[in-house]
């Protein structure tokens, strides 16, 4: 359970500063899939990465079970995201001058996960080994990125517009991917998008507007990638 | 108006590394080159056998001294020159591609790098300054036991046209010459990086092993991509080691003044080619290494993993210049000094090399750890950074 209480977060300087997050408080269920939705400038990319633990809140908690990852020192929080949490970015991120097979294994060697080529054939990329990520496609390269944080069997993976660099037929292909395999893992999944048709495929939904959240959705039922609109 | 935004004067502070070269180089040469011109103009004062043979060691000592010197640091430069060129425009490849897109052309854009010449000419004209300073107590002491008779020092105006024009203008040429090849791509390609990284890929001719784990294949990839960082880490521990090993042997040989200045030249040049060449490395890397932190893998971790490879090179920059300074050591007594008399018998310094090996050791692994604390600096957010 991730549990988020009053979380503020401001950039800039004194006259500059300006409040991104104003008082976020959220609950994710284990298991769950939740999207964070709104608008470009709504602070949801922000909330991602302050409860992922790649920058640290002005105020507030945030529990995963009985930790507290505000209080956590940079040592502690990197063991953190080692041993807890993946990452999937809109730009995919890949090491360049790494292979697919190389790349993945940077998220499989942190978990000692020695069947990581299981993960690579489940996205669909086992004949793509050795090819680098200049070689495939942006779809395959986000399918690269997918295989790279499930590698290293995370707890929580947190998603940040993963399909927004993609065309509608690739988009569906990766969040289908990425629903299949969350069931197959049974990881929590949070993830950040500006489509509200996207959201319907998730458990939980967050609408978040001007840095504060405006209504929390939940579904019982939900749809597929291939039946949402686009 | 829009290029000279592109390539400015202030492009040129990082050329500090060829300023420091280029200073050493010119340093060297001006006083042996002087100091040569001044001495063969006394040829008719030298009456003696003695004096003949002494006179004689002392050319030869500075023309190898120029040449070895000189060159091998000129050439050096060039090197580095090439690799700022390169490294600016594989950094600025939107903007160059911006304006090629908007017609101008290759030569055009490449016109501007001469500005690259300028850090040559600071460098050589301080070193041509810094050279006149020195002179005085050097022509003292290339003269100590008073063999030749007084040498009257004299301003040569054809070296400063021989060692800070001309290097200044051969380098801005070198400059605009590569700039211009290296522009002259598809814009696509200067626009687009996964184009020039496919091209790139796709000259791999070894297949990666498969059971090797990521970080060591992290290591031998970050060494392979950038062969040129290699040539400057083995560069400064070669000068590291071949410098103080050879200023130990001054003290015999030549004077403790020389011995001196070769072991400060020698720091200098290994320190500013060491800091040049890790800085390059580190800021190439950022984005890895901000993603291996998103990852959780430790400050160590990304510290091996992207620094641990130019180890064993090092320590083979260090082997090749104890070799060098050896050889050279050898043919000065054996070749160039033969018939001068009173000249000691030289043998390889175990102790010399043993305390510059433990120094060098100390050196390195200092660099290392004040890099490694860089690293720790650099945010996870780095990846966020477009």
């Amino acid at each position: 359970m991730i549990k988020v209480t009053d979380i503020t977060k401001s950039y800039g300087s004194r006259e500059n500063r300006f409040p991104v997050l104003k008082g976020i408080s959220l609950e994710i269920k284990d298991g769950s899939f939740a999207v964070i939705l709104g608008a470009s400038g709504s602070g949801k990319s922000t909330l991602l990465h302050v409860i992922s633990g790649l920058e640290p809140p002005d105020g507030g908690r945030i529990l995963y079970d009985d930790t507290d990852i505000t209080l956590l020192s940079d040592q502690a929080l990197t063991k953190f995201r080692k041993e807890t949490v993946g990452f999937i970015f809109q730009q995919y991120f890949l090491l360049p001058n790494m292979n697919v097979e190389q790349n993945v294994k940077m998220g499989a060697d942190l978990a000692g996960n020695h069947q990581y080529k299981a993960v690579i054939q489940a996205v669909g990329l086992g004949e793509k080994l050795h090819k680098y990520p200049a070689e495939i496609s942006g779809g395959e390269q986000q399918r690269v990125s997918i295989a790279r944080a499930l590698a290293k069997n995370p707890k929580v993976l947190f998603l940040d517009e993963p399909t927004g660099a993609l065309d509608e037929r690739t988009g569906r292909q990766v969040l289908n991917y990425l629903s299949g395999l969350q069931k197959e893992y049974g990881f929590t999944m949070v993830m950040v998008t500006h489509n509200r048709n996207i959201a319907e495929m998730a458990d939980t939904v967050i609408h978040m507007n001007s840095g504060k959240i405006s209504e929390i959705d939940t579904r019982e039922t939900q749809k597929t990638a291939y039946e949402i609109g686009w | 108006m829009v290029i000279i935004m592109v390539v400015g004067i202030k492009d040129t502070s990082k050329l500090l590394g060829i300023l420091v070269i280029v200073f050493c180089a010119v340093l060297v040469c001006t006083m042996f080159l002087n100091y040569r011109m001044d001495l063969s103009a006394m040829e008719q004062e030298i009456t003696s056998r003695q004096m003949r043979i002494f006179y004689e060691a002392q050319l030869s000592t500075a023309t190898v001294v120029c040449a070895v010197s000189g060159g091998c640091l000129l050439l050096t430069s060039g090197v580095m020159l090439l690799f700022y060129i390169r490294h600016y425009i594989d950094t600025h490849k939107k903007e160059l591609g911006i304006l090629k897109a908007l017609g101008y052309s290759d030569l055009k854009i490449a016109k501007h790098f001469w500005v690259f010449g300028s850090s040559v000419f600071l460098g050589a004209a301080l070193g041509f300054l810094g050279a006149f300073g020195l002179i005085p107590s050097f022509y003292q002491v290339q003269n100590a036991d008073q063999f030749l008779p007084e040498i009257p020092i004299h301003l040569h105006p054809s070296l400063f046209a021989f060692l800070v024009l001309l290097p200044t203008a051969a380098f801005a040429a070198l400059a605009v010459g590569f700039a211009w090849q290296k522009l002259n791509m598809p814009v696509i390609r200067l626009l687009k990086d996964h184009v020039y990284h496919s091209a790139k890929c796709k000259k791999r001719k070894t297949a990666p092993v498969s059971s090797r784990p990521f970080l060591e294949d992290l290591k031998t990839n970050t060494r392979k991509d950038k062969k040129i960082l290699v040539f400057f880490i083995l560069f400064a521990s070669f000068c590291f080691s071949s410098m103080t090993q050879m200023s130990a042997g001054m003290k015999d040989l030549g004077s403790v003044m020389m011995g001196a200045m070769m072991l400060l030249i020698g720091l200098v040049l290994a320190c500013t080619t060491l800091f040049l060449a890790i800085t390059t490395v580190i800021n190439g890397n950022k984005k890895t290494i901000a993603m291996m932190r998103v990852f959780g893998y430790s400050q160590r971790e990304c510290c091996q993993a992207i620094l641990g490879g130019y180890r064993p090179v090092s320590y083979v920059g260090f082997a090749l210049g104890t070799v060098y300074q050896y050889a050279l050591l050898r043919i000065m007594v054996d070749l160039v000094f033969r018939d001068v008399e009173q000249i000691p018998v030289y043998r390889f310094d175990v102790p010399a090399m043993l305390l510059s090996l433990a120094a060098f050791i100390v050196t390195y692994e200092l660099v290392m750890l004040l890099y490694s604390r860089r690293i720790g600096r650099i945010s996870v957010k780095e990846i966020m950074l477009e």
